[in-house]
C-alpha cells in the first residue's frame, strides 16, 4: 500500500522534499514509516523520535496505517 | 461569535475585539503576539511563518472549543498569520469576552499556551546579519515535548 509522508520547515530542508510517497506492507505502523525514512539521504539529520501526525492527528509509533494515509513528521512547533 | 482562522494578511485586532463584543459580557481580553527585534541575543529583522495548514486549522479550532467549554464563553476569536512579517507586526491575536474578567484571562492564557504546544506552525527568523534560522519551540533551542502533545491529543479523544 502507498502512504504519503509530509515534511515541513527544517525537516523538509534536511530531506530536500516536502512530500514523499512510501510503499509499505499491510499492517505497517507509524514506526515502520520512520524506519523506511531512515534509508533516505539526509534522514540521519532527523531526530530519532520525532512528533508524528496521521491524517492531521498526533499519533503514536504503534498506530497501524491504511492505504492513502497522510503521515506528517512534525518539527518542534513554534507558533505564536 | 466563536471562530479561528489561519490567515495570510494583516490581522485587524480591533475587528477581533468587535466580533466578541456582547452586552452579556463584562470583560474583553485581547492578546496580540508580535515580531520582536531580538531573540536569544540575536538581532532580528523579520520572520517567515509556515504551517501544516489543514492540521493547524483543525488543532486551533479544537483549542478554541476546549477553551469555550472549560471557561464558559462562546465569544472567542483567534487568528494566526502566515507569510513574511516585519518587526512589530502581529503574528497572532486572541480575543476573548466573558461575563467576568477572571475566566476571560484564564481562557485567553489557555489558548495561547496550547497553541504554542500543539498547533503545527513554524517560524524562520531573519537576522540583521543576513542569516536565517528555524526557531525551535517557543524561541528556545530545547527539544520538543512530543509526548506531552500526544497525551493531550489522546485525552481529548476520550468521551
Amino acid at each position: 500500500m502507498t502512504i504519503t509522508v509530509l515534511l515541513f520547515a527544517s525537516y523538509a530542508e534536511k530531506l530536500g522534499a516536502s512530500s514523499i510517497p512510501l510503499e509499505l506492507g499491510q499492517g505497517a505502523t507509524v514506526g515502520d514509516v520512520l524506519t523506511s525514512l531512515q534509508r533516505l539521504p539526509g534522514a540521519s539529520r532527523l531526530p530519532t523520535e520525532p512528533l508524528i501526525a496521521v491524517n492531521e492527528r498526533y499519533a503514536r509509533r504503534d498506530q497501524v496505517l491504511a492505504a492513502g494515509d497522510e503521515v506528517a513528521i512534525i518539527p518542534p512547533v513554534a507558533g505564536g | 461569535m466563536m471562530r479561528s482562522a489561519i490567515v495570510e494578511r494583516a490581522i485587524d485586532v480591533s475587528a477581533l475585539v468587535a466580533e466578541v463584543a456582547s452586552v452579556t459580557n463584562g470583560a474583553t481580553l485581547l492578546f496580540v503576539g508580535t515580531v520582536r527585534e531580538t531573540n536569544d541575543g540575536r538581532d532580528v529583522n523579520g520572520m517567515d511563518y509556515t504551517a501544516y495548514r489543514s492540521m493547524a486549522e483543525r488543532e486551533l479550532s479544537d483549542i478554541v472549543r476546549e477553551a469555550s467549554s472549560r471557561f464558559g464563553t462562546t465569544d472567542i476569536v483567534v487568528e494566526h498569520r502566515l507569510g513574511t512579517l516585519g518587526l512589530g507586526e502581529a503574528s497572532v491575536a486572541i480575543a476573548v469576552a466573558h461575563p467576568h474578567r477572571g475566566k476571560a484571562y484564564e481562557a485567553n492564557r489557555y489558548i495561547i499556551e496550547e497553541l504554542k504546544k500543539r498547533v503545527p506552525i513554524w517560524k524562520l527568523e531573519h537576522y540583521v546579519d543576513g542569516t536565517r534560522e528555524w526557531v525551535a519551540a517557543d524561541g528556545s533551542k530545547r527539544a520538543p515535548d512530543g509526548e506531552a502533545a500526544m497525551v493531550k491529543a489522546e485525552t481529548r479523544a476520550q468521551p
